[in-house]
């Protein structure tokens, strides 16, 4: 899968997380971005990206992500 | 109703599209009753709310929340809460599990530690249990205890008294025997959904480190739906009887096609294990006085002899209505649920055919027909979907089929009558009609909340409102109870008036739509205005407020000679009579 394929999967996730259709990812989105990114949301997020990729995350990785871009590298290196 | 939601669900596209699936939800919110459920957990509860709102709504409850801070539910139960009094919850669901067990015994402990340690985890929460209850009077759903995620001693964990699993085992023993005396506890056994979903993905502690739930997100949606089937039971939103077809779902094979003796029945082979097991499945509803009907494509011949099968555990005689014939199944259904008196959505329906199913769900919005493929998953599907989930067992409850029966005698005998006040009084009918008991208490909360039709106002009550309004002066309630010859129908009428200066409002008016056309509702007015003369109250007001359900009784206080006084936009009707000039009508019905 190419970084691309991985954004527009997560491009995805991001609008029914937030039920939010007009969210824009980029590398550098954040959670100050997103109004309702919260640590409460984040789980719902991590749990929506495991399911659709198949992985795992480890818990020192999820909270050392800063961003989107940081988000898709992970992905890409797991799949 | 929304099939995203009917048991078996896909919990991952619930998780991921619940906001989507809310939205939805909420386009149509016509007839939902609105409750408000206070959370207090001892984990994280987010996600765990806003799945459970998904649930309710489609069971049509609107809920309003009150969620208590992260794992402060003990706080929030016993101290001074000025929020959650305003609040005013009518569920409390307390959400904990072994990570809020306070102190466990260590293998130094003795006996008697264990046994200090039990009392004062028990103390705690049947303390909280009983503050909740006193103070908010409405019902409280507690989680029992899940299984730890390891066993210091291996299997020795659970026999050796010093085991962490031996105590939750005896934690959740001392709930069970305390529940069972204590009226308005409710269990949320997460125990067994815990166990059903998988302890080791459950107990996950990844979720725990990261989020502090109690369980892993992937599993919420089970136990939302769990706990959001316990609230619509306790609303009166349970099912009430399975609508079954017979071919490759009572048995194997087509009995038209294949012959009686060729059918998939009994236990030489495994299919016909399979489907004598689900005939037994079935068959126990009946103890809870759920009622089983037939809607079959077959001749009704073929049919008869399929269910005298020497293997079938359900013979003819277990059914009330069988309906084997070549009509739309969509037909065949709602001429079942008229016939039966109760609203199509209130029956399941069983059949292993999509396109039936199809055709049932599409004709008659609300029924539930469980996506069954395979006899070996039958009840697996339909044991999880939460259908008759039990709260309360009244003894009517334990009678109903009975009850049922009855009314088939009844009808018959009706048919020999030209008459119809002949045959009335061919019944024989004797009626108990008093003040509220004790012992009806349930009874009358649970017709309360599952009247629709009969239904003059359509207010629900819980058991403790109903005991609060019995203990009020300012309150005339009736409860009517109806006998004849064929049997005892138990409580079927319950009335509440309002008295304020000298006018009773009838502010609850509710009879059960099988003893319809009985004269019950004569002799309970009978009844009320006699009360209302010895209290000297000059007018009885009367008020029909319009529902999807309640069309049948819009004409009842003009039945009555009640005066129409007024009548707004939404059709909401206000009727007086006065009390003097009130001609008592009852002729049939004996009092006793």
């Amino acid at each position: 899968m190419s970084r691309l394929e991985v954004f527009e999967k997560l491009q995805e996730i991001f609008a029914d997380v937030f039920d939010d259709d007009t969210i824009e990812l980029t590398d550098e989105t954040n959670s100050n971005d997103i109004e309702d990114w919260d640590s409460l949301e984040q789980i719902n997020l991590i749990v929506a990206i495991e399911t659709e990729f198949s992985i795992k995350f480890q818990m020192g990785e999820v909270s050392k992500i800063k961003n989107v871009g940081e988000m898709a590298d992970l992905i890409l290196e797991r799949i | 109703m929304i099939n995203e939601l009917n048991y078996p669900f896909d919990a991952e596209y619930i998780m991921a599209k619940k906001k989507k699936i809310k939205k939805t939800l909420l386009e149509n919110t016509a007839g939902m009753v609105p409750k408000k459920i206070a959370i207090l957990g001892g984990s994280t509860t987010n996600d765990i709310k806003l799945v459970m709102e998904l649930f309710l709504l489609n069971y049509g409850i609107i809920p309003e929340f009150y969620e208590s801070e992260y794992n402060r539910y003990y706080q929030d139960a016993m101290f001074e809460n000025a929020e959650l009094e305003k609040f005013a919850p009518d569920v409390i669901y307390i959400h904990t599990s072994n990570r809020n067990i306070t102190t466990y015994p260590n293998l130094s402990s003795s006996k008697e530690d264990v046994e200090a340690l039990l009392k004062a985890e028990m103390d705690k929460f049947s303390g909280m249990w009983k503050h909740l209850k006193e103070k908010y009077k409405c019902p409280i759903i507690q989680n029992n205890f899940d299984y730890p995620y390891y066993r210091l001693m291996g299997n020795k964990d659970s026999y050796d008294f010093h085991g962490h699993t031996y105590f939750v085992n005896r934690l959740n023993q001392a709930f069970t025997e305390f529940a069972a005396d204590f009226e308005g506890l409710y269990i949320c056994d997460l125990n067994y959904i815990s166990a059903d979903y998988g302890l080791k993905a459950w107990a996950d502690p990844f979720y725990w480190y990261m989020y502090k739930y109690a369980l892993c997100v992937p599993a919420i949606p089970y136990l939302s739906f769990n706990v959001a089937n316990i609230i619509k039971s306790l609303f009166g939103k349970n099912k009430k009887g399975f609508v079954l077809d017979l071919d490759n779902t009572l048995w194997g094979g087509v009995i038209g096609d294949d012959g009686v003796d060729n059918i998939a029945l009994g236990p030489e082979e495994s299919e016909g294990q399979a489907y004598l097991e689900f005939q037994r499945y079935i068959k126990e509803h009946k103890q809870l006085g759920i009622i089983l009907n037939v809607d079959s494509k077959n001749d009704y011949e073929n049919a008869i002899a399929g269910l005298n099968h020497p293997d079938s555990e359900l013979k003819p005689d277990e059914f009330i209505e069988i309906k084997a014939n070549w009509d739309p199944k969509d037909r065949n259904f709602a001429q079942i649920a008229s016939s039966l008196t109760l609203l199509p959505e209130s029956l399941v329906f069983v059949d292993d055919n999509p396109a039936e199913r199809a055709i049932v769900t599409g004709q008659l919005p609300g029924v539930c027909a469980p996506e069954i493929h395979k006899a070996e998953e039958y009840i697996g599907i339909i044991d999880r979907s939460g259908f008759f989930e039990v709260t309360n067992l009244s003894k009517d409850d334990l009678n109903r089929n009975a009850m049922y029966k009855e009314n088939a005698l009844r009808a018959s005998l009706q048919a020999s009558f030209e008459n119809y006040e002949d045959y009335l009084l061919s019944l024989e009918m004797k009626a108990v009609i008093r003040s509220f008991e004790p012992i009806y208490m349930a009874r009358i909360a649970q017709l309360t909340n599952k009247s629709n039709q009969f239904n003059l106002t359509t207010k629900r009550f819980t058991q403790e409102e109903i005991e609060a309004v019995a203990a009020d002066d300012s309150y005339i309630t009736l409860y009517g109870k109806l006998e004849d010859k064929f049997g005892d129908n138990g409580v079927v009428s319950v009335v509440i008036g309002h008295i304020q200066g000298d006018v009773c409002h009838i502010e609850l008016w509710l009879m059960s739509c099988r003893v319809l056309k009985r004269d019950m509702e004569v002799a309970m007015m009978d009844e009320l205005v006699k009360i209302c003369s010895s209290k000297n109250i000059k007018t009885v007001v009367g008020h029909y407020y319009p529902t999807a359900k309640n069309h049948m009784v819009s004409e009842f206080y003009d039945n009555f000679g009640f005066v129409l006084e007024s009548e707004d936009e939404d059709g909401n009707k206000e009727y007086s009579q006065r009390v003097a000039d009130y001609e008592y009508k009852n002729k049939v019905i004996v009092l006793v």
